[in-house]
């Protein structure tokens, strides 16, 4: 049994714990309304590039002489593959599910005979990934520098550029990120969007918006196609990184809810305890001192 | 007068504009067109320059775009921008600062890459589009 003062002590430090997890509660309730509103503010764009990607993707994709970036290289030999995690812990799940999701996948691809890269954004996936993959990681960026509030679409460009560098140069062969896309403070789903060659999203309701009618292209489809694709990818990079963004504060507001309640369960757990024992040696002193005075 | 055109503005951080407008004059890559309702479907290329919304038959709004892609389909037009910005809100000193950066930059590059260099001209080409655009208005 500890003794009183045992007791006090981790009462005390039990108290102060929940104290941090409760303040960054808050830091993430704020922060996740912040995220969540630039995620939601992105998705027109993203929606709009998609419909885009579609109406002039279908046209051409299949015909001889479509653009790589669209059609893919035939005998894709290896992949690379975004891994975007937060750089900071304390985040529940959060980190866990996308780099058990990014192994699963790279054991995928290794078992079908590719050649796997990795660009890791976020400090902690690249923790997480370099004991076991450390060859592979291609590149390391954080997700913010020191002091930036939000993600930046310049930020998202950068990484697009480095991969399509790597693309053209031959590096690679194809490309996706994994991501945790955001549903809820308490729900995010882990995503896999492939962005070499490009996903065409389905083409049943693209058709009818048109109204059938054909477009116009000005100067022509191939020249927007090489416009567009590499945006595509950049706009897509960015997608995963607020959505990214949103979930990993919606995942810490989360876990930090638990920890804050989890050491309210202690406290009283311990302050029952303590209680117990204090009454228990009271009762010991007072028969102590009756039992002496009887014994005169 | 003919039904007035939807027309939205769209940059990946946010959506810029959602407006009814009578007439709006996009920078194409082959030059300048203007869209009116019921414009038939077309699918451009879009060079930096100044979007201009008409309301009636005078200018209400204009927009500076650092190229992007325009789209009209029977609903209305959409514009894709990179990055845009409303013209009053910008400053010919601020812009013309830019532009000797990005000339800077560019003179600075000393052995790029193909791509690199791509990257830097472009960003001297939006540039010099941007102070050719304060300096008209």
């Amino acid at each position: 049994m500890p003794s009183l003062k045992e007791l006090r002590g981790r009462i005390g430090s039990v108290k102060q714990t929940q104290k941090i997890t409760s303040a960054m509660k808050m830091v993430a309730a704020s922060k996740l309304k912040r995220a969540q509103e630039q995620a939601e503010a992105s998705r027109p764009f993203a929606e709009r590039m998609s419909a885009m990607l579609s109406n002039l993707g279908a046209g051409v994709q299949g015909m001889p002489g479509a653009p790589p970036l669209l059609a893919g290289r035939e005998g894709a030999k290896s992949h690379l593959l975004i891994v975007a995690t937060a750089d900071r812990g304390l985040a529940g799940g959060f980190n866990a599910t996308i780099v058990r999701g990014a192994r699963r996948r790279i054991a995928e691809l290794q078992a079908e005979g590719r050649e796997v890269k990795l660009i890791c954004v976020g400090r902690k996936g690249r923790d997480l990934l370099r004991r076991e993959y450390g060859g592979l990681i291609a590149e390391f960026l954080p997700v913010m520098a020191p002091g930036q509030k939000r993600t930046e679409f310049t930020d998202a460009k950068v990484i697009a550029d480095k991969v399509i560098d790597l693309y053209n140069s031959g590096g690679v062969d194809e490309v996706s990120v994994v991501f945790n896309t955001f549903k809820s403070a308490v729900v995010q789903i882990l995503t896999f969007k492939q962005l070499i060659p490009v996903e065409l999203p389905e083409k049943a309701e693209a058709s009818d918006e048109a109204g059938g009618s054909v477009y116009d292209f000005e100067p022509d489809e191939e020249r927007i196609l090489t416009e567009l694709l590499p945006r595509n990818v950049g706009v897509q990079v960015y997608k995963a990184l607020v959505e990214n963004a949103a979930s990993e504060q919606g995942a810490r507001m989360a876990a930090m809810d638990n920890a804050t309640r989890n050491a309210g369960d202690m406290i009283k757990r311990l302050s029952l305890v303590y209680n117990r024992q204090r009454q228990a040696q009271i009762t010991k002193e007072l028969i102590e001192i009756i039992s002496g005075a009887e014994a005169i | 007068m003919a039904d007035k055109l939807t027309f939205e503005l769209v940059a990946p951080e946010r959506l810029l504009a959602s407006v009814e407008a009578d007439m709006v004059v996009l920078p194409g890559e082959d030059g300048d067109f203007g869209v009116l309702a019921e414009h038939a479907p077309v699918v451009s290329l879009l060079r930096p320059g100044v979007i201009s919304i008409y309301e009636g038959d005078r200018v209400d709004r204009r927009v500076f775009v650092a190229g992007g892609f325009a789209e009209v389909n029977p609903k209305g037009l959409i514009v894709l921008a990179e990055a845009a910005q409303p013209l009053d809100e910008m400053s010919a000193e601020k812009a013309r600062q830019d532009l000797k950066d990005a000339e800077e930059d560019l003179a600075d590059a000393k052995s790029p890459g193909d791509l690199e260099r791509e990257r830097l001209e472009r960003l001297v080409a939006v540039a010099r589009a941007k102070v050719e655009a304060v300096e008209a208005a």
